[in-house]
């Protein structure tokens, strides 16, 4: 965080990677997709009409040739014109909320949503937005309250717990 | 005039106080259903059934049976708009064409604006709809027996290439978003040969990509990630918290009395097909942006740009009940547990109902009308406490908004897999955002990418491999050809413009 | 009055049918999810919402039972997750005939030993449907017009592909050699309404997917999947009961079929867990609205528990897989 405006404003990443990326992405995609249409075959019999993979051979093949177009569309821009697709300070504030999203998300599958989301909001409260920490305790406190009054109780829809609610006699 | 005088009849029936008081019960539970992703109109309806059983045995009973749980199916239509216009998630699938200028428009700091906007086009939707029940059912009842597999795909190419059209996005790039997203709808069994397709013998893949897990992370959780890249601060423009601007946009609303009517037939239209309420709007949405005189401006927040899915919408989800209640076929998931709910009441749905059980039929067209009026009250004395939601600081909501797509997610499969699903579909959101691949026509393609193929399939085994069924009859062949027009309507107004320039 | 005998009824078949009751100590400590491999509004989820309805309504349970669909990959999706919830005893299935034919079809590893069986619910019928509008009155003069029209001219539809529906439709064409067209539906009130549009040319139905548009004048029966007649002799239309419709066999198309709607349980539940759901469900099965359930489907009210339903299971099992693999509906045939 003590960087200068300067280095935070810099490109993480251009534009152009980004684009190549991306294209790179859809053909992978399509490729997968091609491989398993051929399993299926891809024909047009002649009274059942198309087998299973006959439209997922030609997507693949669509998304395989639009992502070559994009890639050589992007790799067409000169590095002069090179915009930047994101600055570094940019993508710190990104990556502090995605990568403790991803974790959140991982976290569910051991502790259940109400333990995981508890930690996620005050965390997030805590050091992202320097709230007290009378308040980072108390809001997750009764958002998760809330949720597990709505969804387990109201409409009886069972939300994954872990460890913490079968100690509780929740689960 | 029978109908005019069942009705009457019907709303002797339907405006007893515990049917008033059921009412607003229904629509409050049902707006909280429509908010929270996690929760779909069928869970509602399916937890309280047990509850109705007994009520259902009492004399009239029924009715206020049905009351209720449609009652919650008219709340969850109202309240599908409201997180799609304020983060940008779509509570539930239908809300998704909403969130294209709803969003937009709550971030320019007119939420309140739209909100206003979004629920009077349900209720008008609606409340058309109900008129069309009410005097046309017979007539229109027999309209859903001329669909078969043909002119469902004639339907789904219809809304396809409605909406599909001059896109501001490079073409290229469009395609590649679309494709992909109908290669996602193609994931899991396939429904004509029963073989499992994309899965690569994984078990999570089984059921396929789900429509609602894409959408909340392709805008919900990337929405989130393009906003902080501005920063954590909140800039939530102020939005007004009285009254007034329900007034203001009761104002403006006639204006787009064009929209309305238009959106209308499409969602009745769609609705008895029954094509479902997601397409409707997505439909309805194409059609205005094309024939709007602004709707090179769709998409940036325009009044019209809400007021075509919430209309068609409403009037699609509404209209369904009609085949369901004369055919038995439920037009959507929670039409689908109302039937259940019918059959163990004791009540037939069929073509036989309208005759055996006026009582009951006019009532519940009698809870249509007073459903959606007390949905009408509900939801508009509430826009400010909606609009107030913005104010909350971002590191407040930011979190809960995610926790509740998590849980959003989780529901739709009770599958742990999703939520993992919903990151991945955030991260590219925020990609394709960035760079300027469209979200539409990939939600759209992964909508109606599965139905439209099974429907081809269905109908070229019908036809041994002839595609000419598809212009076999007045019905698939008049949709087909509409499709293609609109299809093809940049190219052809363009010829159109050209002879009119140069007149004799 | 009525209600107080039923209640008096289910206590004494509680008390008959299940000796194990004194010895049951067990009870659910949570809610019991009921997962429904299969989607919203078809036959099992009925029955499943309805064993919910009358739970509650009743009280025979302190927790409740709460159904979830998972419907995916032909139902893949629900009995794969009970499989993997080894020794859960608050997890029950229901199960529709892709017990069988989804792992046949599908190749996705699992099999019903993979899990407890619990109780046979029912078994429901089939019915070979065409539109009124028709002249054909027997199954005879059907299948000659099928005949004669040439191979794949005519069409079957029905609910998915290589499930119920399909095997029948392949059993006919075995032991008959007329060869139809089948078109794979999603849900079983789609393919009613295909008939009576006229976009197909017959199915086979359960009864309570089609008995509207009979009542309506728009179907007609022409015979029963099954080995006897079904037992509702009141009328349905104005002349008809479902006693009244022929067995396919006695009309000299020799197939029956009948489909399981049974529970299991995750593997590797202890005995008073299996205990627990068979004196629950005994107790279900003696109300007055389980019964009306059975006469609104016209279901086949056999219900087998124990070592007889893991064996009638297991001999069904292998039904289906001489005759998918007669239909080539095996994966990697």
């Amino acid at each position: 965080m003590s960087e200068s405006p300067e280095e935070s404003g810099r490109a993480a990443f251009g534009q152009k990677s980004a684009e190549l990326a991306v294209a790179a992405f859809f053909f992978a995609i399509g490729a997968i997709v091609i491989v398993d249409s051929l399993r299926l075959g891809t024909g047009w019999q002649e009274v059942h009409g198309p087998q299973p993979g006959y439209f997922p051979f030609y997507l693949g093949l669509i998304i395989c040739v639009a992502s070559l177009v994009n890639a050589t569309r992007a790799l067409l821009v000169k590095r002069a014109d090179d915009k930047a697709f994101v600055e570094v300070g940019q993508l710190k504030l990104v990556l502090t909320v995605l990568v403790p999203t991803a974790i959140y998300a991982a976290l569910v599958t051991w502790t259940g949503i109400y333990a995981a989301s508890f930690l996620y909001i005050a965390l997030f409260m805590r050091l992202l937005g320097k709230y007290p920490l009378w308040k980072a305790v108390a809001v997750p406190a009764g958002v998760i309250v809330v949720f597990f009054v709505v969804f387990e109780q109201w409409f009886k829809v069972p939300l994954p717990k872990g460890p913490l609610e079968n100690l509780l006699g929740l689960g | 005039m029978d109908e005019i005088q069942s009705l009457w009849h019907g709303f002797g029936v339907a405006l007893s106080p515990t049917n008033i008081a059921l009412m607003f019960t229904g629509v409050i539970l049902g707006v909280i259903i429509g908010v929270l992703p996690g929760l779909g109109g069928a869970n509602g309806v399916a937890i309280l059934l047990p509850l109705t059983f007994g009520m259902a045995q009492t004399p009239g009973g029924a009715t206020s049976a049905i009351i209720l749980l449609s009652c919650i199916y008219w709340g969850a239509l109202f309240g599908g708009a409201i997180t799609s216009i304020l983060f940008n998630i779509p509570g539930e699938p239908w809300s998704v064409a909403t969130t294209f200028d709803g969003y937009p428009m709550a971030q320019q700091g007119q939420a309140g604006r739209a909100l206003t906007a979004a629920f009077t086009s349900s209720f008008v939707g609606a409340f058309l709809a109900v008129v069309m029940i009410t005097f046309l059912s017979p007539v229109v009842a027999g309209f859903a027996l001329a669909f078969g597999p043909p002119e469902y795909f004639a339907v789904y190419l219809l809304t396809f290439c409605a909406f599909i059209g001059t896109s501001k996005e490079p073409p290229f790039k469009t395609l590649a978003a679309m494709m992909l997203g109908f290669a996602l709808a193609a994931v899991g069994t396939d429904t004509v040969t029963g073989t499992l397709r994309l899965t690569f013998g994984s078990t999570h893949l089984l059921t396929g990509f789900d429509f609602l897990v894409a959408v909340i992370g392709l805008f919900g959780i990337g929405e989130i990630l393009l906003t902080l890249e501005e920063g954590l601060e909140f800039r939530g423009t102020k939005a007004k918290l009285n009254m007034r601007v329900v007034l203001e946009t009761w104002r403006e609303l006639p204006r787009y009395w064009l929209t309305s009517v238009r959106s209308t037939l499409v969602g009745c239209f769609m609705g008895i097909v029954p094509g479902g309420a997601t397409p409707a709007s997505f439909m309805s949405y194409g059609v205005a942006r094309r024939f709007s005189p602004d709707g090179a401006k769709f998409g940036t927040g325009k009044i019209e740009g809400v007021v075509a899915p919430e209309t068609a919408a409403h009037a699609a989800g509404t209209s369904a009940l009609l085949p369901m209640l004369t055919l038995g076929v439920p037009g959507s998931p929670t039409a689908a547990v109302l039937l259940g709910g019918l059959m163990i009441w004791g009540l037939q749905p069929g073509p036989l109902l309208f005759v055996e059980q006026k009582d009951f039929v006019w009532g519940l067209i009698a809870s249509m009308y007073l459903g959606n009026i007390a949905g009408l009250i509900v939801v508009l004395t509430c826009v400010p406490l909606f609009a107030a939601i913005l104010r909350v600081p971002f590191s407040i909501i930011a979190p809960i908004i995610i926790v509740i797509c998590a849980i959003g997610s989780f529901t739709v499969k009770n599958a742990m897999f999703d939520i993992w699903m919903m990151v991945v579909f955030g991260i590219l959101g925020y990609l394709f955002k960035k760079l300027q691949y469209p979200l539409a026509p990939l939600v759209l393609a992964i909508v109606l990418g599965d139905n439209a193929e099974s429907a081809f399939r269905q109908a070229m085994l019908m036809s041994q491999g002839d595609l000419s069924i598809l212009f076999a009859n007045t019905l698939v062949g008049t949709m087909t050809t509409l499709a293609l027009v609109l299809l093809f309507w940049p190219m052809i107004s363009a010829l159109l413009a050209k002879l009119r320039g140069k007149p004799g | 009055m009525k209600t107080s005998i039923a209640l008096a009824v289910s206590a004494a078949f509680a008390a008959v049918l299940s000796p194990a009751v004194q010895a049951q100590t067990w009870e659910p400590t949570k809610n019991v999810e009921f997962i429904i491999p299969a989607g919203t509004g078809g036959g099992a989820d009925q029955m499943a919402r309805a064993v919910q309805g009358i739970v509650a309504k009743h009280g025979l349970m302190k927790q409740s039972i709460l159904p979830i669909n998972k419907a995916g990959g032909a139902g893949a999706e629900g009995f794969l997750d009970v499989k993997n919830a080894a020794g859960d005893p608050h997890k029950i299935i229901i199960t529709l005939s892709n017990l069988f034919t989804t792992p046949l079809a599908t190749g996705v590893p699992f099999n019903w030993r993979d899990l407890t069986p619990v109780q046979m619910l029912a078994l429901d019928n089939f019915v070979l449907w065409v539109n009124s509008k028709t002249t054909y009155k027997t199954p005879k003069e059907y299948l000659d017009a099928v005949k004669k029209a040439g191979p794949g001219k005519l069409r079957m539809g029905g609910t998915g592909a290589k499930q119920e529906d399909q095997i029948i439709t392949a059993a006919i064409e075995q032991r008959t050699g007329v060869k139809f067209t089948y078109i794979p539906f999603k849900g079983g009130g789609a393919v009613a309404t295909q008939l009576v549009g006229g976009h197909v040319d017959s199915t086979v139905n359960n009864p309570i997917e089609a008995v509207a548009q009979w009542r309506a004048g728009s179907l007609r029966p022409l015979c029963v999947f099954d080995t006897q007649r079904m037992p509702y002799k009141e009328k349905v239309t104005k002349d008809m009961s479902w006693y009244d419709i022929p067995t396919c066999k006695s009309t000299g198309l020799d197939i029956d079929y009948l489909m399981l709607r049974g529970v299991f349980m995750a593997p590797g539940v202890k005995p008073e867990h299996v205990n627990y759901y068979t004196g629950l469900f005994a107790k279900v099965m003696a109300t007055p609205e389980w019964r009306k359930l059975m006469e609104d489907g016209a279901f086949n009210t056999t219900a087998l528990k124990g070592k007889e339903y893991a064996d009638w299971v297991a001999r069904e099992e292998a039904r289906h897989v001489s005759l998918m693999k007669a239909a080539g509906f095996i994966a990697g045939q």
